[in-house]
């Protein structure tokens, strides 16, 4: 697999997993409803089954990220990866009933144009390795 | 309490991802995903220490973002940890290295006015 290709694919992922997480993560830690603020109280919380799958799928998005960190530069996989805002706030309407507002919307297509911008940049142009890995821009 | 917690998510979550972008450029470009191979670079990036610190960092983020969204909404709570994306290009510059074109900083511009948007 060509790196571009590959970095896409883990780009991807990384998103899908981060927004099923947090979805699944969200949904437990409300129906716990108040759980006071002890750090055992949250260890205990993650024993939820919705808590336990989203934290699962965290698990997922974090691997995924750091495989993804290993070959491209921190300041393209970050804002990439934004694309997930974007996505959690669809899944936060779909699944879990939230009203979004329309300055909401509005930032979800700021941060759309902010994550194409930043797509049209090379991946990695690190000056620690002294050569760029995936060439020039797209 | 819940401006407190955005705080704490933002602050951990950047010192967590410079720290791991650190750790994974010292192991190098992950290029075989075998199981196995997979199981022994994790046990080598287990044992470095930006990624433990790394770690830390990101737990502490992780817990202080579960009581978040037990009190705030999700269309929230995730947009406004993007707010680290700013302390994190600086530090991919000054830290990292990185070269952060004028397209990469008029990007990350528009994602925090979009977050800030979001935040409403």
């Amino acid at each position: 697999m060509s790196l571009p290709a590959k970095t896409r694919l883990f780009a991807v992922l990384t998103i899908l997993s981060n927004v099923a997480g947090n979805s699944f993560l969200t949904r437990g830690m409300q129906q716990l409803g108040g759980i006071g603020n002890s750090p055992l109280a949250l260890i205990a919380a993650l024993f939820h089954p919705w808590v336990a799958l989203g934290v699962a799928l965290l698990i997922v998005w974090t691997l995924t990220h750091m495989a993804l960190l290993s070959w491209a530069d921190l300041s393209y996989v970050m804002p990439v990866t934004a694309l997930s805002y974007v996505v959690t706030a669809f899944a936060a309407r779909l699944f879990l009933g939230e009203n979004v507002s329309s300055a909401r919307w509005l930032g979800i297509v700021l941060v759309t144009a902010g994550v194409t911008l930043v797509g049209r940049t090379a991946a990695a142009s690190s000056l620690i390795e002294g050569k760029p890995i995936e060439g020039k821009s797209r | 309490m819940k401006w407190v917690l955005v705080l704490m998510v933002i602050c951990a979550t950047t010192v967590g991802d410079v720290f791991r972008s650190l750790g994974m450029r010292q192991h190098g470009e992950i290029h075989d995903f075998r199981p196995g191979a997979i199981g022994s670079a994790f046990g080598m990036v287990a044992r470095n220490s930006f990624v433990i610190i790394s770690t830390c960092a990101m737990a502490v983020s992780f817990f202080s973002f579960m009581k978040l969204v037990s009190i705030a909404p999700m269309s929230f709570a995730v947009p406004m940890s993007a707010a680290a994306f700013i302390p994190e290009t600086l530090l991919a510059r000054v830290l990292l290295q990185e070269a952060v074109d004028w397209r990469r900083w008029a990007g990350v511009g528009l994602i925090l006015i979009g977050v800030v948007f979001i935040s409403q």
